[in-house]
């Protein structure tokens, strides 16, 4: 048992070094990370964290980025239960292949679809919005989240459709008060892949985008360049980057252990 | 009544078309033009299809990518079922365990970009200067394996924990009593794994490895970010290969190559797939 938790800790350590070390570098001046190699910073400096805070680019970029993820998790959950639901409680034509080429679209690279999103949203008229954003980003989240949720639907016994519809309940007033309640972990684990991958993608995010939607990971990669790399101010940007997505793990934490403890991810 | 599942469906339909099918036409359809900017695109068939195939960048970055997925897969598959297997599996260290695994999966492609160029950068990262110790010369921008290892290193570590939770979530799932039975058979710690537990996690273990490599298979951010696909062409991938092309406005080519490339995660990730579906227990248990 003390061998298991050794080598935990072990495994964590190294997991969080190299994001240790961003975290420090964004509390050093330029002068410090450059010259001279310290574990820990000589002089706390917020003065990168002050410069994100001033700019209006960045916050505005912070927004967007929080704006289509979560359109995006809304927009594929409400697409994803009943398909879900569908494919896990009925048989009908061609139910596995449709399962498997939705099941492809979560293998396309990204930078295969690049140009032809960039083209097809310049026709929509939606370019450099949002809604693009999301709506590109279903392309891998709803396939996904249709496969996580099926496995959580599957789960739970048909007989308690049944019994529900025996005892005179209609199916919306069903699906309400019985079943989303029964799923609930399963939601949670799939909002949680959702927030994941749309937070973190790049490629599309990059390319239907300009400055209206521009999210921050394009702004941070355009901080990279210029005048010489600012290291400090990209470490703090960075570190910023990732506390939404702490807060989200920390919030579905519950739901995910119970997600885990069902067996079904 | 039989309208019933395409109803529930519609919502998926509708989306999927406009985020997947039609863009997908797209490419096919550049794939067999020849395209240049400012001019009318010419049909020219498999052309371009024949000059991806015969391209060596192009077969190059295949097998770069192949090579690629097989080690992230050989060393992130059973790394992250030793460290499941350290976790604890009941009580408050498990929210935290948890909440400590995610993290590294919700750091943007990006921002894993920028942890590492501050970590393995030549002149202030942490890497060179650890290797040094050892008397070598580790440097990402001049040395291809260092390159290649590197950015195998980045993707072991921020995709790693998603293996963990997966097979955390296989572990909790088999009964206590299937240990017990083990014990009183008095079944070594080894034969217990390999004939109680493994056999539990291999729909879950599928699932992983499926996820995983269709994924390392896109890798893309890390080598941009990290090393620009050089030097050289050492971490030339796919995706960058691709990208590449289509940001040199060679769209014909870029679509056949896309085509081709996407052909082969389908192909591999359905062979895959079959194996799921055909496992003693049942993709739906």
């Amino acid at each position: 048992m003390k061998k298991r938790s050794i080598t935990l800790t072990a495994y964590f350590l190294l997991l969080f070094v190299p994001i240790y070390w961003m975290v420090i570098t964004s509390l050093k001046t330029d002068v410090e990370i450059l010259q001279s190699f310290t574990l820990f910073p000589r002089k706390i400096t917020f003065e990168n964290y002050r410069e994100i805070f001033t700019s209006e680019v960045w916050r505005s970029s912070f927004i967007n980025s929080i704006t289509y993820v979560l359109l995006n998790v809304v927009m594929t959950l409400m697409a994803a239960i009943p398909a879900a639901y569908a494919f896990s409680r009925w048989k009908f034509r061609g139910d596995h292949h449709l399962f498997f080429w939705l099941l492809t679209n979560r293998m396309a690279p990204a930078a295969v679809f690049m140009v032809p999103f960039t083209e097809l949203y310049y026709m929509l008229n939606i370019y450099d919005t949002h809604f693009a954003v999301a709506l590109a980003h279903c392309l891998f989240n709803l396939p996904l989240t249709i496969w996580i949720l099926e496995g959580f639907m599957s789960g739970i016994p048909k007989e308690i459709d049944e019994t529900a519809f025996v005892d005179g309940y209609r199916f919306p007033l069903f699906f309400r008060s019985i079943f989303l309640p029964l799923i609930a972990p399963g939601i949670g684990v799939g909002a949680f892949f959702c927030f994941t991958f749309s937070w973190v993608e790049l490629i599309l995010a990059k390319a239907i985008t300009l400055t209206e939607a521009k999210p921050v990971v394009v702004t941070l990669t355009v901080g990279i360049g210029a005048e010489g790399v600012k290291w400090g101010l990209l470490a703090s940007a960075g570190v910023l980057t990732i506390i939404p997505g702490i807060l989200v793990v920390y919030f579905v934490r519950n739901y995910m252990a119970k997600g885990f403890a069902l067996g079904r991810v | 009544m039989r309208q019933r599942p395409w109803l529930f469906l519609l919502p998926t339909l509708v989306l999927m078309s406009i985020s997947a099918f039609i863009p997908l036409m797209a490419v096919i359809n550049y794939s067999l033009h020849t395209i240049f900017a400012g001019s009318t695109p010419e049909f020219v068939g498999l052309q371009n299809y024949a000059d991806v195939m015969g391209d060596a960048q192009f077969r190059g970055a295949l097998l770069r990518q192949l090579t690629f997925s097989l080690l992230a897969l050989l060393i992130e598959i059973p790394l992250g079922v030793g460290i499941a297997l350290c976790m604890p599996r009941k009580g408050g260290a498990v929210g935290l365990s948890l909440v400590l695994l995610g993290i590294p999966l919700l750091i943007p492609y990006n921002v894993v970009g920028i942890v590492w160029r501050l970590f393995t950068q030549s002149d202030i990262g942490v890497i060179p200067r650890f290797l040094a110790v050892f008397g070598y010369d580790y440097n990402v921008s001049l040395d291809a394996t260092d390159a290649f290892m590197t950015i195998l290193l980045v993707d072991v570590w921020h995709w790693t924990p998603l293996v963990v939770l997966l097979a955390y979530a296989g572990l909790q799932a088999i009964p206590q009593t299937f240990y017990q039975a083990a014990e009183v058979d008095g079944a070594s710690a080894w034969k217990t794994f390999r004939y109680v537990t493994l056999p539990k996690l291999r729909s879950v273990l599928t699932l992983g490895l499926l996820i995983r490599f269709m994924d390392s298979f896109k890798v893309y951010s890390e080598p941009l970010l990290l090393t620009g696909g050089g030097p050289g062409n050492a971490t030339t991938f796919m995706s960058l290969f691709v990208a590449r092309k289509a940001e040199a406005y060679e769209l014909g080519y870029a679509g056949a190559s896309s085509i081709i490339y996407l052909y082969v995660v389908i192909v591999m990730s359905y062979i895959l797939f079959q194996f799921i579906n055909r496992s003693p227990e049942e993709r739906r248990a």
